[in-house]
C-alpha cells in the first residue's frame, strides 16, 4: 500500500513537472472531460481537540494541564507518533502516518478563527459562512466559491453527503446534498417521475422550483453512474467512512464534481474524553481510517484533489473537572492530498504557558483559517485573486503558507 | 334607607358587568380582526395545528375561527379522551436500573442490568417519538401538540447522549407540556432542573473547583475506610463509574443564555457565562444518573457573583440559581428572543419586525404569560396577511404529519413515518445539537430532500401520491 501511495505522489509530480500544472490548461481539460481539480471538506463538528489530535509532545506544559488525558510521548507505550520533533499523531490515527511520510499530508496547528466565540453554533456558522463575527451572510464560502469560478450551472459540481445541506454549500449556486447516490432516484417509475417533474417545473415558488430542477437532472447524470460500487480500499461502516465512499464514488466518475462536503460528527467532549482509549481515540480512529481509506480509493484522481479538515474551534488547553474539555479557540487542521506540500506542520506554534494562551485559557490562533481556505481556492482551485474576494469577503490575505504546490 | 343602599350596589352591579363584558371583548382577541374566509381557516389550520383533516375547515368555519382559537388556547377544555386510547403506552422501568440495587451484583448482572438500561432508553425513546406522531395527528389540542413541539426543540436535549433517552419521556411529559400555555419563567425552571437538561448540558457534573477537590479528598477518605455506601447526603456518587468533578462545566450556562433566553446577541459576556455557571454549582442528580433533581450544598460556589449587571451576594446556596433564571427570564433581550423565534415558526422566515415587537411587548407586560404570548401572535393582523400565507415550507414532521392527516386514513403504525423523518434528517428526539432543529426554508429544501419527499408521498399516500409529493403540498 505504502509503495502505491508513493508512487501516487511521485506520479502527481511528474504531472506537474510536464507543465501540466497551469491552471487555465487545467481546466480547459477538465471542461473536456468532466474532470475537475477537487476540494473535498470534512467537518469535524461538536469542535475536535486538537491538542490531543495532533499532540504538541514537546511542550511540557501540555502534560502539565493534562493529567489524566494527555498523549504521552513518541517512545512511550501508545505514545504519540511522531511528525517532527515536537508534534505527533494521536495513536488512533495511525493509518495516516503513510500519507505524511510520503508529503501528502500537511498541518496547520493553532488555526481557527479570530473571533472570539465559544458557541458551537455561531463558530460553526462563522467557520461555514467564511465570515466571522458577521451572522447577516446568507451564503455558505463553499458555494461562493461555485458562484464564482464557473458559469456552469450544474449541480453536480457540489455534494455535500449529509442529511442536510450544510451551511457551507448553501446559497445560489445549485449543488446536491444526499446520503448516496442509489438513493438519488424517484420511485415509482417513469410516470411518476415525469408527473413530478412538470408539476415542480410549473411550481411558483422559486426556491421549490428551482432545486427540483437541479435534482431531476442531476438524476439523469447520476443514472449513468455503475451501480453497486465496488471501492479499492476499505472504509470504515461508520457513517463518515461510508459518506467518504460516496465522495469517491462521484469523484471517480468524472462528472464535473469540484466540492464536495462531509461531516464527522460528535466531537464535543465535556466529560470523559479519554485520551488512547476512549470516546477521542475512537473518533479519531474513525475519522483518520476514513481519510486514509478515500486517499487509497481516489487513486490517481488524489494527484488534483485536496482533503481539508476543520472544527469550529479548539478546547481548553487544561483538561476540566470531568476529565475531558470545555470551548477553547485554536485548533488544528488537516491538508490532504496531491497538490499539497505535506510532511510539514505549518504555522506558528504560541506556546501553552498561561500567557502564551488565549484568554488565559485556550491554544491561541497564529493562522487564521481563511489563510488556509485562501490557499486552496486560489492556488489549488485556481480561483482568480479577483475572484477570492467574493467567496472570502472582508479579508485581507494575511500570509502565505506555501501549503500548495503551484 | 334599604332603597337607597340598593341602588348604588345595583349601579356597582352594572359597572362590574360592563367592566368584565369589555375584558372579555378583549380577551376574546380581537375577534374582530380574525379573518373567516377559507383560505383564512386553512393557513390558521396549518400553523397553528399540523394540517387540515377531511371536513375540518367547514367544521371551523360553522364554529367560527376566533372560538376555535380560543378553545386551542384553553386546550384542557377540549375533550380529547379518544386519543389516550391510540397511544402506545411507555416501556417500564426496569426494577434494577438503579445503582443501589447494582451496588452487590455481580460483574456479569451489572453489565446484564446496564444492558437493559441501555434497551429501556432505546425503547422509551422510540415509543415516545411514536406517542409524538400520533398525538399530531389525532389529538384535538393542536396548538398544544405544535407548542409541545416547539418548546422542546427550544430547550433541546437529545437523546443519543448518554443515557438521556431514559430522561425524555418525562422531560416532555412534566417540564415541557405542563408549561406551554403557562409562565415562562415556570418553564424555564423546570427544563433547568430536569434531569434531562442537567445530564445533557452537564450542568449535574459542575462544582465550584475548591469543594469538588475536598469532595474528592473525603470520598477517598470514606472509601479507604470501606463505608461507601455511608457516605452523608451532602456527598456526591461514588463508586467505581461516578462522576469525577472537581471544576465549573460552562456548557450549561452558556446554552441557557445564548439559546434558552437571551439570544445569541443578547448582551451577555464569556465572564457572565462564567458566574452564571458558578451560581448553577451544586444544581445536580441525586444519586448519580438514577435520581431526580437534587441540590448539593457541597458542590455549591458561595461566593459573590455578578451576573448581567446584577449582584448575588455570596452566602446563597440553591436560591442562587433561582435568581439567576430569574434575571435571564426578565431580561429585555428575551422577550425579543422569544417573540422572534415565535414569529419565525408561524408566521415567515423573516420575522417581520413590526409583529415581533408586538409579541415581545405582551411577554414583557404579562412576565412571560405564554397563553398571553401565544395569543398576541396568532391574533394580529399580520398573521393573516396575504404575504404570509403559503410563505413557509413545511418541516420535514409537518409535512409528513400533514400528509396523513389530509387523507383522513387510519395510521396505526408510526414506523413508516418515523423512517420518512429519520431519512429527511428529522427524526424526533434526535438533534443532537442544542439549537434543535432549525425551522426555516433553507435547511429543509435542497435536491435530496425534495426526491426523498416525493419517495415519502409515494409510500405513505400511494392514492394522493403526486398531489402530496407535488409542490403545493411543500408549503403552507
Amino acid at each position: 500500500m505504502t509503495s502505491r501511495r508513493i508512487f501516487l505522489k511521485s506520479g502527481a509530480m511528474t504531472m506537474l513537472s510536464l507543465g501540466f500544472a497551469p491552471s487555465f490548461l487545467a481546466r480547459a481539460a477538465a471542461a473536456a472531460t468532466g474532470r475537475r481539480r477537487l476540494l473535498i471538506a470534512v467537518f469535524q463538528r461538536g469542535a475536535v481537540d486538537g491538542l490531543n489530535m495532533i499532540v504538541p509532545f514537546g511542550e511540557a506544559e501540555y502534560y502539565r494541564l493534562r493529567p489524566t488525558i494527555a498523549v504521552a510521548r513518541p517512545g512511550a507505550q501508545d505514545g504519540a507518533i511522531a511528525l517532527d520533533d515536537f508534534f505527533g499523531l494521536h495513536p488512533r490515527m495511525r493509518a495516516l502516518k503513510p500519507l505524511w511520510d510520503n508529503k501528502s499530508l500537511a498541518i496547520v496547528h493553532a488555526s481557527g478563527s479570530h473571533d472570539r466565540t465559544r458557541s458551537h453554533f455561531d463558530a460553526q456558522d462563522y467557520m461555514e459562512s467564511g465570515t466571522p463575527g458577521v451572522k447577516s451572510t446568507r451564503d455558505g464560502w463553499l458555494n461562493r466559491y461555485l458562484q464564482a469560478s464557473a458559469a456552469d450551472p450544474s449541480p453536480l459540481r457540489g455534494v455535500a453527503v449529509a442529511r442536510q445541506m450544510p451551511r457551507a454549500m448553501q446559497g445560489k449556486a445549485p449543488s446536491l446534498t444526499f446520503g448516496n447516490v442509489d438513493s438519488f432516484e424517484v420511485r415509482g417509475g417513469m410516470d411518476s417521475r415525469q408527473n413530478f417533474e412538470r408539476a415542480f417545473s410549473e411550481a411558483d415558488n422559486p426556491l421549490l422550483r428551482g432545486t427540483a430542477k437541479d435534482a431531476f437532472e442531476a438524476m439523469r447524470t447520476l443514472r449513468t453512474i455503475g451501480t453497486p460500487y465496488r471501492p479499492s480500499a476499505e472504509y470504515p461502516r461508520s457513517p463518515f467512512g461510508q459518506a467518504l465512499q460516496e465522495i469517491a464514488r462521484v469523484a471517480k466518475a468524472d462528472i464535473g464534481l469540484e466540492v464536495a462536503f462531509a461531516e464527522s460528527n460528535n466531537w464535543d467532549h465535556h466529560a470523559n474524553e479519554g485520551s488512547t482509549q476512549g470516546q477521542i481515540a475512537q473518533r479519531l480512529d474513525d475519522l483518520a481510517t476514513g481519510l486514509a481509506a478515500l486517499s487509497a480509493d481516489l487513486g490517481e484522481r488524489l494527484s488534483d484533489t485536496v482533503i481539508l479538515t476543520m472544527s469550529e474551534f479548539g478546547r481548553t488547553a487544561a483538561e476540566n473537572g470531568n476529565r475531558g474539555t470545555d470551548h477553547g479557540h485554536g485548533n488544528a487542521m488537516m491538508i490532504i492530498g496531491g497538490p499539497v506540500k505535506g510532511g510539514r506542520v505549518y504555522g506558528t506554534w504560541p506556546g501553552l504557558k498561561i500567557d502564551q494562551r488565549f484568554e488565559g485559557r485556550d491554544l491561541a490562533i497564529t493562522t487564521d483559517f481563511r489563510d488556509v481556505f485562501n490557499e486552496i481556492v486560489t492556488s489549488h482551485l485556481g480561483l482568480s485573486k479577483d475572484g477570492i474576494a467574493r467567496v472570502l469577503p472582508g479579508y485581507t490575505p494575511a500570509q502565505s503558507l506555501g501549503l500548495i504546490t503551484v | 334607607m334599604r332603597a337607597h343602599f340598593r341602588r348604588p350596589i345595583a349601579v356597582l352591579f352594572v359597572l362590574v358587568a360592563l367592566v368584565s363584558m369589555q375584558n372579555r371583548a378583549s380577551l376574546a382577541a380581537g375577534a374582530a380582526d380574525i379573518p373567516t374566509d377559507r383560505a383564512a381557516v386553512e393557513h390558521a389550520l396549518n400553523r397553528l395545528a399540523f394540517g387540515p383533516k377531511p371536513g375540518q375547515v367547514e367544521a371551523i368555519r360553522r364554529l367560527g375561527l376566533s372560538r376555535w382559537i380560543d378553545q386551542q388556547l384553553n386546550p384542557s377544555a377540549i375533550d380529547d379522551s379518544a386519543l389516550a386510547a391510540r397511544l402506545t403506552p411507555l416501556p417500564d422501568r426496569p426494577a434494577d436500573i438503579g445503582r443501589g440495587a447494582a451496588r452487590n451484583l455481580s460483574e456479569q448482572q451489572r453489565m446484564e442490568a446496564q444492558r437493559r438500561a441501555r434497551q429501556f432508553s432505546r425503547q422509551s425513546v422510540q415509543t415516545l417519538a411514536a406517542q409524538k406522531l400520533t398525538r399530531a395527528i389525532y389529538s384535538e389540542r393542536q396548538l398544544e401538540e405544535v407548542l409541545v413541539d416547539f418548546w422542546f426543540n427550544h430547550f433541546n436535549v437529545f437523546a443519543g447522549k448518554g443515557r438521556s433517552a431514559g430522561y425524555i419521556p418525562e422531560y416532555e411529559r412534566d417540564a415541557i407540556r405542563p408549561h406551554v400555555f403557562g409562565s415562562f419563567r415556570d418553564l424555564l425552571g423546570a427544563t433547568a432542573k430536569s434531569p434531562a437538561m442537567l445530564f445533557y448540558l452537564d450542568n449535574w457534573l459542575s462544582a465550584d473547583p475548591k469543594a469538588a477537590e475536598q469532595m474528592q479528598q473525603q470520598a477517598q477518605r470514606v472509601r479507604r475506610r470501606g463505608r461507601l455506601g455511608g457516605a452523608g447526603n451532602d456527598m456526591p456518587p461514588q463508586n467505581q463509574q461516578g462522576p469525577r468533578r472537581n471544576g465549573l462545566n460552562e456548557n450549561y450556562a452558556r446554552e441557557l443564555m445564548e439559546l434558552h433566553t437571551l439570544g445569541v446577541d443578547g448582551g451577555y459576556t464569556q465572564q457572565d457565562i462564567v458566574e452564571v455557571a458558578r451560581a448553577l454549582t451544586g444544581w445536580t442528580l441525586a444519586n448519580g444518573l438514577d435520581g431526580g433533581f437534587r441540590f448539593m450544598p457541597a458542590l455549591h460556589d458561595r461566593g459573590e457573583k455578578k451576573v448581567l449587571g446584577h449582584t448575588i451576594r455570596a452566602g446563597g446556596g440553591m436560591e442562587d440559581g433561582e435568581r439567576v433564571l430569574d434575571i435571564v427570564a426578565a431580561h429585555p433581550s428575551t422577550a425579543r428572543h422569544i417573540a422572534t423565534k415565535l414569529v419565525r415558526r408561524f408566521v415567515n422566515d423573516e420575522p417581520p419586525a413590526a409583529l415581533v415587537d408586538k409579541v415581545a411587548a405582551t411577554f414583557t407586560k404579562t412576565k412571560g404569560d405564554l397563553r398571553e404570548v401565544v395569543r398576541t401572535l396568532v391574533t394580529a393582523p399580520e398573521f393573516y396577511a396575504a404575504e404570509h400565507r403559503n410563505a413557509k415550507v413545511k418541516t420535514p414532521l409537518e409535512f409528513v404529519v400533514s400528509g396523513v392527516r389530509t387523507t383522513g386514513r387510519e395510521a396505526r403504525d408510526a414506523r413508516p413515518m418515523l423512517n420518512a423523518l429519520q431519512q429527511l434528517g428529522m427524526a424526533p428526539y434526535m438533534c443532537q445539537p442544542p439549537t434543535g432543529y432549525d425551522d426555516t426554508a433553507e435547511t429543509w429544501v435542497s435536491a435530496g430532500a425534495l426526491v426523498t419527499r416525493m419517495n415519502i408521498a409515494q409510500q405513505l399516500a400511494p392514492q394522493r401520491a403526486a398531489e402530496i409529493g407535488g409542490p403545493e403540498f411543500q408549503r403552507h
